[in-house]
């Protein structure tokens, strides 16, 4: 036998090595053994959770955290099928992430095996593309193509599903070094011309306003998007994906807008007369009721993504391409056409910016407080004292994400780390276990709610374990609250199994794991609370117990216009 | 409203899933789908007849072109380009009736392809519209079973297919992304 004939097992970890995986966050199983026997003695860390959506959850906090492509790891059947909501979620933030599983041996694969899935059907619309490995020959190419595909252009989840014959057969292997996807188009540079109009758009424009989202974000163009609005000096506000894309202290930056947005970020929405979009997609909890949305305005869109273009609203100048090379192009243009241009407008738009500042003024976001609890808004602005814009936070989906998303400052991206487009309750804690694999140097939060903390409780043993000083702060009410939000305001007060009396104690709980827990519910305890768990080197339970019936304001009622907020709780009517 | 849309792809396992559940995905209502291998036997050739908005055909194109094994998707509906199907009909009709319908074949080009002594099998191929109208005169004449092919079309376009080179591997992806972005 050659020497250097390689299982299939130790191929598909040399390829992974030649991506510079560091870690893969998985679970084994049984058509897995022989790539975990291969793992047993090589360099690339394995993360042991507790569950395989788990994995798919750590590896977006990972990849999120980063912009690298996280990895996870499951086996057949069950295994697989675990991953599915980590993937969707992925796919609907447009998260790099590469998911290995493991299949059944292909002579068995159609006679319903133990552990058999149709991985490879079941994920087809859960995932950017996905492959399934019948023949170690294959192997290699797909290993590359997968982890190319899933950071370029759009970014997503990409699955290869591997049969155990494949993980255990021999070859010879020889490293890739090139990669042919003909059909694979990645649009990155923009439109020259496009980009020229673009910049006359914005010289001509009396009221221009920035929108920027996760594009942003995914194409590290923080620093370019920071640029541009200052060189044109427009109000810019991020959605729930874009935060931390622009400084949260920057004094261009408005807040987010949308369905808990703010007054002034709102309203300046539905009075500009020119919107650049930036890597955004108009998704329907930003726009509200479309046919409202924007009503004055032009459109300039900016994607990778053609499809996104004129997908919800139509755009007036499309251009096709990535943010970080289209920006600095319009920048140029922009640039070239200041002399003329520049001034032209400039009465109008000192008015436009009082506008906003007095919209700000009317509504600003601020966190209520009380003397005798602790309002969930005073928790946010807590945490954001002691984060003082640095911290990561990987929040879970719920009133907490919201009040969280208004109220903690962002001054980098990569530090907020969310479940947005698909909303996957028990995200949180195990996307901060990926967060702060990937960033040690980081204090990482994980603020979550009472319900969704209890799906993801088995992960207290990955953070105990692996010691992850990760301060995990229990919004706790005692209700899933946003859903008993909605039954309040739209379902006649009929709250229907949205109330979760029972909860852990969380001392014994944390402490079971080894580790320090404790519940606060004075409020004149919290600050300190919150520093004693800061301050703490390991990892750290905290419960805080805020007033129940608190909820998120501004809200924009569901097929609402975005400047039609209900901006406080209901009054009681005088008799 | 019908879109036609011809699709050149990757002969891939998986391959006819990925489009047809897109489709669904999204929405789209398939009232065809005909598929078969290309001169080169590693790309395949789909035609799809969708129901869908007019101010969604843009967006259908794209969601398919956005599949990695899709090489090129365009939108043919409009020409220019040749629309055809083929169907086949069984006529159960009377003695005194058969040379009316051999006639009425013959006004419709179509061919007989089975003859008994309760009808014939025929086969033609035409645009759609027409065979609508052969189908309608057939059953005037019995007793009808029809198969239908769905549209195969062909775009008179010379729209040039544009693919991606290939990538080298090992390198970093941002100068992978250097050589793609050089269009």
């Amino acid at each position: 036998m050659s020497s250097n004939l390689l299982s299939g097992a130790k191929i598909l970890l040399n390829c992974l090595a030649r991506e510079n995986v560091e870690c893969i966050f998985g679970y084994p199983g049984g058509v897995t053994l022989p790539l975990y026997d291969a793992l047993y003695d090589h360099t690339i860390k394995h993360v042991l959770v507790r569950h395989e959506e788990n994995a798919a959850f750590a590896a977006q906090g990972y990849a999120r955290a980063t912009g690298k492509v996280g990895v996870c790891c499951a086996t057949s059947g069950p295994g697989a099928t675990n991953l599915v909501t980590g993937l969707v979620d992925a796919m609907m933030d447009s998260i790099p992430i590469v998911a290995l599983t493991g299949q059944v041996s292909t002579k068995l694969i159609g006679s319903d095996a133990f552990q058999e899935a149709d991985t490879f059907g079941i994920t087809r619309p859960a995932t950017k593309h996905n492959f399934l490995v019948k023949n170690i020959a294959d192997l290699p190419q797909v290993i590359h193509e997968a982890f190319y595909i899933a950071a370029t252009g759009r970014p997503g989840p990409v699955l290869v599903d591997v049969t155990k014959d494949v993980f255990q057969a021999q070859a010879h292997y020889s490293p890739v070094t090139e990669i042919h996807l003909p059909g694979y188009k990645v649009y990155s540079e923009g439109h020259g011309g496009q980009i020229r109009r673009a910049a006359q758009m914005i010289w001509e424009a009396e009221r221009p306003f920035v929108y920027a989202g996760g594009g942003v974000i995914a194409g590290n163009a923080s620093r370019e998007l920071v640029s541009l609005v200052e060189q044109i000096d427009a109000p810019a506000v991020c959605t729930l994906m874009g935060l931390g894309a622009i400084p949260a202290e920057h004094k261009n930056f408005i807040s987010m807008p949308g369905m808990h947005g703010s007054y002034a970020a709102n309203m300046g929405m539905t009075h500009t007369d020119l919107i650049i979009a930036l890597g955004v997609r108009f998704d329907d909890r930003v726009t509200g009721r479309l046919a409202a949305f924007a009503p004055h305005a032009k459109v300039i869109h900016v994607d990778v993504d053609p499809a996104e273009i004129s997908k919800n609203r139509a755009a007036d100048l499309p251009i096709v391409g990535d943010v970080k090379r289209v920006l600095p192009k319009l920048s140029a243009e922009l640039q070239s056409l200041a002399g003329e241009m520049k001034a032209k407008n400039a009465a109008a738009r000192q008015a436009w910016w009082r506008q906003i500042r007095d919209w700000r003024e009317e509504h600003p976001l601020t966190a209520e407080r009380s003397e005798t609890e602790i309002k969930p808004q005073h928790l946010m602005a807590e945490i954001d004292r002691l984060s003082g814009g640095r911290a990561i936070v990987a929040s879970d989906v719920g009133q907490h994400q919201m009040w969280a998303a208004q109220l903690v400052r962002f001054n980098e991206p990569r530090l907020w780390i969310n479940s947005g487009g698909l909303g996957s309750m028990g995200f949180g804690l195990p996307a901060a276990i990926g967060a702060q694999f990937a960033r040690p140097d980081k204090l990482v939060f994980a603020v979550v709610g009472d319900g969704g903390f209890q799906m993801s409780i088995p992960e207290l043993a990955t953070i105990a374990y692996y010691g992850l000083p990760i301060k995990i702060v229990v919004m706790n009410n005692g209700y899933l609250g946003m859903v008993r939000q909605w039954q309040e305001l739209f379902y006649n007060n009929r709250l229907s199994q949205v109330e979760l009396s029972c909860f852990p104690d969380v001392e014994k709980l944390a402490g079971a794991y080894g580790f320090t827990g404790r519940t606060v519910d004075d409020v004149r305890e919290l600050a300190k609370a919150l520093e004693e768990a800061v301050g703490d080197a390991g990892p750290y339970l905290l419960n805080v117990k805020v007033s129940p019936f608190e909820n998120v304001f501004p809200m924009v009622p569901a097929g609402g216009a975005i400047n039609e907020m209900v901006l406080r709780p209901p009054q009681p009517v005088e008799a | 409203m019908q879109q036609i849309i011809s699709l050149l792809m990757e002969n891939k396992p998986g391959a006819l899933m990925r489009v047809t559940g897109l489709l669904s995905q999204r929405g789209y209502n398939i009232e065809s789908l005909t598929v078969a291998r290309t001169l080169d036997p590693t790309l395949s050739r789909m035609t799809i007849t969708v129901d869908v908005e007019p101010i969604m055909r843009a967006q259908v194109i794209k969601q398919m072109n956005k599949l990695i094994n899709v090489l090129q998707a365009i939108d043919v509906t409009d020409g220019p380009a040749v629309n055809r199907e083929l169907v086949l009909v069984r006529v159960r009709t009377a003695q005194q009736n058969r040379t009316a319908v051999l006639k009425e074949a013959e006004i419709f080009q179509a061919r007989v392809v089975d003859s008994t002594l309760e009808g014939f099998a025929l086969e033609v191929t035409g645009d759609p519209e027409r065979l609508d109208e052969f189908v309608d005169v057939m059953g005037s004449y019995g007793e009808i079973e029809i198969t239908r092919s769905g549209i195969v079309s062909m775009s008179l376009d010379n729209k040039k297919l544009r693919l991606s080179p290939p990538v080298p591997r090992g390198a970093a992806i941002e100068e992978a992304l250097e050589l793609q972005g050089a269009d």
